[in-house]
């Protein structure tokens, strides 16, 4: 298994969102996360990437395995494209983006300030950050939003190419990939209801 | 690492960076002081190194807030913690970059404003010294205030508030050390002390800073 | 003794917490306002005056308590951060949160008693003095600490970055000291002890006319203390609780 999840429990702040989440995802599969909006995607595949640390639960894979996308695309405006990709590859201590350049057609856009691109534009720029991770699990929140059909199937192709290649990928996302090896989640059943987070004074005025 | 600095060094020197804004409230902060305390020259000069000292340390908080409220911003801090970057590295990253960008000009700026403010001849040196030695202090202290700040809207002002008194024993030393050197006395001892408090925070704050982080960061 | 030791940690558990205090509160009130009432009374009406300085001098029995509590508290709210981030105990949270206006009122006691005091020997109202200027700066952090705790709503998140300012705000007060001592040699009395002794020349060590009133006034000022750290951690507990079950009913 590339990523197993156990009895997990994860907090947005002080409050409890979700409660025993457990799942394993093996190597070339895809996990799709569905459930209505505020049930909690976000915050799980935070606590995945390891930025939130889990309620309680356990969360098992290959150390800096995860390489994780938030809803923003976390671009330097005044940077080129290049520059922004390359940027990564150095802090990922990966040197090409030329796979990345080429998987989401970004090579007319290389030398363009990013401040400049059309949100579709920018949001491919940030998916083929992922590429040039080169880690094997991803972790994307909403990676479609602002794509057109043209590219959202340019992006389910980089994903199937990636699973095929031995990555897993957990990707929060309404839209049907048509990737074969994906199965979906729904978190609803998980969602913390009334249970609120443990409050530690709750017995403190009884 | 050095991919960090050199990005962080490339957005602020591009436009809308705000490169050259600190060097430019040290100019007005020195041209504004005659205003305030009179135009003679013999007590402009008692007083100019500590006013040089004091110009720099307001012209450094000025931009601290920058550190990481835009990484924050546009989500890339996030990316950045996780990545193989540890967040104490990423912190005295953060520390060394707004120190080239911003504590090195004042340093270079401040012997030119000490000519308007009729700098004493001996204390050149030591100012320069002494800046060197203790505007790294500042930029490590700042980046711990903004971390500490960082998830925080609106928070210029209270991170004005925090890092401040902070900032006293770096200003009592390094401004001492110009005193001293413009009264002809030895700034050996204050600017030891100086260089100390700035290994000490180089050494420590990066640590205090990425705890915070991490907590701002949940 | 470790069981004894282990014991200790039961009172960080808020129910035991909340009966215990509720149960010593009132002594140490108690306790507080006898010690207090009759230390000033004491100090005040039966210690004969300075040769020098005359009545003005009484102003110790609370310039000099109130001095030592603003220095205490934040110590207290040191050990308080400490043992969050090491053992995440919540009301040790809170307690650290409680005692911070309370340690700023005494500073801004200790600082506003300095002045009156100071003024007619030193013939203004403040002097950059390093003790003086210490209290300060010392006032600016309980300020900054208290902001923080402001600005934040996630209550274990204040918690964590309040501690940790704490923790580097004790490291540079201490270094702040000695660079206030460094840089202005200070015209402030000797140490409170000594000048606990001021004009009675007579006497080598510390008269006991003015020991005596002095230390039944450092301890009405440290059960104050106690008091109101208690009182205010009982009222951040039900804060944090009422807050707990609005959440509550607004996530149902």
């Amino acid at each position: 298994m590339a990523l197993t999840v156990t009895d997990l429990a994860c907090a947005r702040g002080p409050a409890q969102v979700l409660a025993n989440v457990s799942f394993s995802v093996a190597v070339g599969e895809a996990l799709i996360l569905r459930g209505p909006n505020g049930a909690g995607k976000t915050t799980l595949l935070r606590t995945l990437a390891g930025l939130t640390p889990p309620m309680s639960g356990s969360i098992n894979h290959v150390e800096g395995a995860i390489a994780y996308a938030a809803h923003a695309d976390g671009l330097k405006s005044q940077l080129t494209v290049f520059e922004n990709l390359m940027f990564w590859a150095q802090v990922f201590g990966t040197s090409s983006t030329a796979h990345a350049i080429e998987a989401f057609d970004l090579a007319a856009l290389a030398h363009r300030r990013a401040g400049e691109l059309s949100a579709g534009q920018k949001r491919r720029l940030s998916l083929a950050r992922i590429l040039v991770t080169g880690r094997p699990i991803w972790c994307l929140d909403e990676p479609t939003v602002s794509l057109d059909a043209e590219n959202t199937t340019r992006f389910a192709a980089t994903v199937k190419a990636h699973l095929a290649n031995g990555g897993s990928a957990v990707i929060a996302t309404h839209i049907d990939l048509g990737l074969p090896t994906a199965r979906v989640l729904d978190i609803t059943p998980f969602i913390a209801k009334g249970l609120s987070q443990a409050d530690p004074f709750a017995e403190a005025l009884s | 690492m050095i991919g960090l600095l050199k990005r962080d060094l490339a957005l602020a020197i591009r436009a809308g960076g705000g490169f050259g804004l600190s060097l430019a409230f040290f100019l007005i902060f020195t041209a504004l002081v005659p205003f305030g305390i009179g135009p003679e020259t013999g007590r402009l000069a008692d007083m100019a190194p500590g006013l040089l000292w004091l110009g720099a340390l307001l012209a450094c908080l000025l931009s601290l807030d920058r550190i990481f409220q835009l990484d924050w911003e546009d989500g890339s801090l996030d990316l950045l913690a996780t990545s193989p970057l540890p967040l104490e590295g990423l912190a005295a990253i953060k520390a060394l970059a707004h120190w080239l960008t911003t504590g090195l000009p004042l340093v270079v700026a401040a012997p030119i404003l000490g000519l308007m403010l009729n700098l004493p001849g001996p204390a050149y040196l030591p100012l320069i010294a002494s800046l060197l030695a203790g505007t790294p202090a500042l930029s490590a202290i700042g980046t711990f205030g903004a971390a500490l700040t960082v998830g925080i809207k609106r928070g210029g002002l209270l991170l004005s508030l925090l890092v401040l008194p902070l900032y006293v024993p770096t200003l009592i030393f390094g401004a001492l050390a110009a005193t001293r050197g413009a009264q002809g006395l030895d700034s050996t001892v204050p600017l030891v002390l100086t260089l100390g408090i700035t290994l000490g925070c180089l050494a420590l704050l990066p640590f205090a800073a990425a705890a915070v982080l991490r907590v701002n960061l949940r | 003794m470790f069981a004894h030791m282990s014991s200790i940690w039961e009172y960080a558990n808020p129910r035991r917490f909340m009966a215990t205090s509720a149960a010593l509160l009132p002594w140490v009130s108690v306790i507080a306002a006898i010690c207090l009432i009759g230390g000033l009374i004491w100090g005040f009406f039966y210690t004969p005056n300075d040769f020098r300085q005359g009545a003005t001098v009484k102003i110790i029995y609370i310039h000099v308590p109130s001095a030592v509590m603003a220095i205490n508290a934040w110590f207290m709210m040191l050990v308080c951060s400490l043992i969050w981030l090491i053992r995440r105990h919540h009301v040790s949270a809170l307690a650290a949160k409680a005692a911070a206006p309370v340690g700023m009122v005494f500073t801004l006691i200790a600082l506003f008693t300095g002045a009156v005091w100071g003024q007619p020997m030193w013939g203004s109202w403040w002097e950059w003095d390093p003790r003086l200027t210490s209290f300060l700066i010392l006032f600016l952090f309980y300020l900054g600490y208290m902001a923080l705790w402001e600005a934040i709503e996630n209550p274990d998140q204040g918690a964590d970055l309040t501690s940790v300012l704490c923790l580097v705000g004790s490291v540079f007060a201490v270094i702040s000291r000695y660079a206030l001592v460094f840089w202005n040699e200070g015209l402030h009395q000797g140490t409170t002890v000594s000048t606990v002794g001021v004009g009675v020349e007579e006497s080598e060590g510390v008269s006991s006319v003015f020991l005596y009133p002095m230390l039944t006034s450092l301890a009405g000022f440290a059960f104050l203390f106690l008091a109101l750290v208690l009182y205010r951690t009982r009222t951040e507990i039900r804060a944090r609780r009422l807050k707990a079950l609005i959440a509550q009913e607004q996530m149902a």
